[in-house]
């Protein structure tokens, strides 16, 4: 039998699935092992926990358990004036805050109904295009370490903190930014980025070409992600599936075609899919979707206006009573569908706030599924593929 | 949307329409008709993907308002169904047989806010708080600071600040 992980693998040598769809374990027949997978790592692998049940090396059973970055955001927003949850949503996705903070200050915008200025739309849109490169650029490192292939790690988190600097010039700040504010951002581009930031594509694109050498058309690498982890198209709703998982599945979901937002619709791009859908898939449609990032970032250099307000006027932030009624602002992260559900009652503090992160479904109930028959090794690449973040879980 | 809202108005108690931006609905549906009214929408109107499923805790009015949101990825268009139930003994029926993830979405709510959906699978499993005694944390009478001075010793050296005075005091301390 194909050591290789499918769900589509002959299961007839395994033992049959009771009424429930588990397996009757009787973990004294010494034949199973329990084991506990995290939450030790700092990364995404280790950052939850799966306790799994091994015939062998190959998973029998699988739950996740989820918790251990619970610090209660969304209630916490529910206790502070809304200019007081901008430090606290940017730290629920730490790889792209921008996200986070773009859907709350959309949110509050419409049910204050503030249109804001041409030149922040351009702005946001910038941010959010250089959060998506960089936070792709963290992930394909963690993709190829987790089979073995630690130096991609050490090359892309190079680029990323080249991006970093960008940030860090524009913003203030490297990691959290909260550049985009209600009403606007917080300013300009500071003379030279442009150039600067042009170097720093260009050498992000000589180093993707190493990278597609050395990761995508390694052999070791292709042998254990071709094939693997297979997303079925008929999933893809059942399971509330978005974004890249999504799309190297064939269903072409990206938030920035569907729902168009800021300036998109003025930007020339198309949804980046693929149709096999195994690791090795979904690993190519990111990379290619970064390479979209550097073209879009391109774009939107050359179309931006120079200058322009950068702020509609809001009222005193302090004292700011956002209207009652509720919305949902979403955008498209790295992983798919990103919103936040918002509801006011018309008093200074946000009576609830609700983050849809793409991996509350891409990390529990499909994660729980395609683990069944994964061997012990692949367990943190099929983690990684999936892309999650267990602080969007568990708010 | 309207449309699909007049066609249905026969056949459902639909209240509180309103169209809050191009591509959102909001929408009201009682709590016996719901499961039936989003089957509808699923299965026979395109509405094929499930967003979130959330809870509102409107104390005052002693009642919670559990939010449906579901998309038409065809059209791009999407709804809030708003469910109202009692607070006391707050139950709804579960729609975990639409879509997956719903049962992690129910299973949180319960954990989070105390509303029962029997029948979902594992409904009753703690899902990210572990040894709760205390009422629902995402309920409104939850008092968080409450319950961090409780549990937590004060660290010392450290001062207390109530941030909305501080922020005040700090960036327009002439008002």
């Amino acid at each position: 039998m194909s050591k290789l992980f499918n769900i589509k693998e002959d299961r007839s040598l395994f033992p049959e699935k009771n009424e429930q769809g588990k397996i009757d374990i009787d973990l004294s027949s010494h034949k199973y092992l329990k084991l506990w997978h995290g939450p030790q790592h700092p990364g995404i692998t280790g950052n939850m926990s799966l306790e799994i049940t091994l015939l062998g090396d190959e998973v029998m059973d699988c739950e996740t358990h989820v918790g251990y970055l619970h610090r209660g955001f969304e209630k916490l927003m529910e206790r502070r004036k809304y200019i007081q949850c901008f430090p606290i949503v940017c730290r629920v996705a730490v790889p792209e805050p921008d996200f986070n903070e773009y859907c709350f200050a959309s949110a509050m915008e419409e049910l204050a109904g503030i249109e804001i200025p041409e030149s922040a739309k351009w702005l946001r849109t910038l941010v959010l295009e250089m959060a998506r490169l960089a936070s792709y650029l963290m992930w394909i490192g963690g993709q190829a370490g987790a089979f073995g292939q630690g130096i991609i790690g050490q090359w892309t988190n190079y680029l990323r903190d080249s991006m970093l600097d960008r940030f860090e010039e524009l913003t203030g700040g490297r990691v959290y930014h909260m550049y985009i504010i209600p009403g606007g951002v917080r300013g300009l581009l500071p003379s030279g980025f442009k150039q600067r930031m042009e170097e720093n594509l260009k050498f992000i694109e000589q180093m993707m070409k190493d990278v597609e050498r050395v990761m995508f058309n390694n052999a070791v690498f292709k042998k254990r992600s071709v094939d693997m982890g297979i997303i079925e198209k008929d999933w893809i709703y059942k399971f509330g599936i978005t974004g890249p998982n999504a799309r190297a599945a064939g269903v072409p979901l990206d938030v920035r075609k569907d729902n168009p937002y800021l300036v998109y619709p003025q930007l020339d791009f198309e949804a980046v899919t693929a149709t096999h859908s195994d690791i090795y898939n979904r690993a190519d449609v990111r990379r290619r979707d970064l390479l979209m990032s550097v073209d879009l970032i391109r774009q939107i250099m050359a179309k931006m206006p120079q200058k322009g307000e950068i702020r509609a006027e809001t009222p005193n932030v302090l004292h700011w009573k956002v209207p009652a009624g509720e919305t949902y602002s979403k955008a498209e992260c790295t992983r798919g569908e990103y919103g936040y559900y918002m509801v006011s009652d018309g008093s200074e503090y946000p009576r609830r706030i609700n983050v849809r992160g793409p991996s509350y479904t891409h990390a529990v109930s499909l994660l729980e599924k395609m683990i069944i028959n994964c061997n012990l090794a692949d367990i943190a690449g099929l983690m990684v593929s999936l892309h999650t973040y267990p602080p969007e879980i568990e708010r | 949307m309207k449309e699909i809202i007049d066609r249905l108005q026969e056949l459902y108690p639909i209240g509180d329409f309103k169209q809050q931006n191009k591509s959102l609905a909001l929408i009201t549906v009682d709590k016996d008709k719901a499961v039936d009214f989003i089957t509808r929408l699923k299965n026979e109107e395109g509405f094929l993907h499930l967003s979130i499923i959330t809870a509102v805790d409107w104390l005052e009015k002693n009642k919670f308002q559990l939010s449906y949101l579901i998309n038409n990825p065809t059209t791009k268009n999407s709804f809030v169904v708003r469910v109202m139930i009692d607070r006391e003994n707050a139950e709804m029926f579960s729609i975990h047989h639409l879509w997956e993830q719903a049962a992690t979405y129910q299973r949180e709510l319960k954990e989070m806010f105390g509303i029962d959906f029997p029948g979902s699978p594992g409904v009753d499993k703690p899902f990210i708080l572990e040894g709760w005694h205390e009422i629902p944390p995402y309920r409104r009478d939850f008092d968080t600071k409450n319950y961090s001075e409780e549990t937590y010793f004060p660290r010392e050296g450290r001062t207390k600040n109530v941030p909305a005075e501080y922020m005040k005091q700090k960036l327009y301390p002439d008002e």
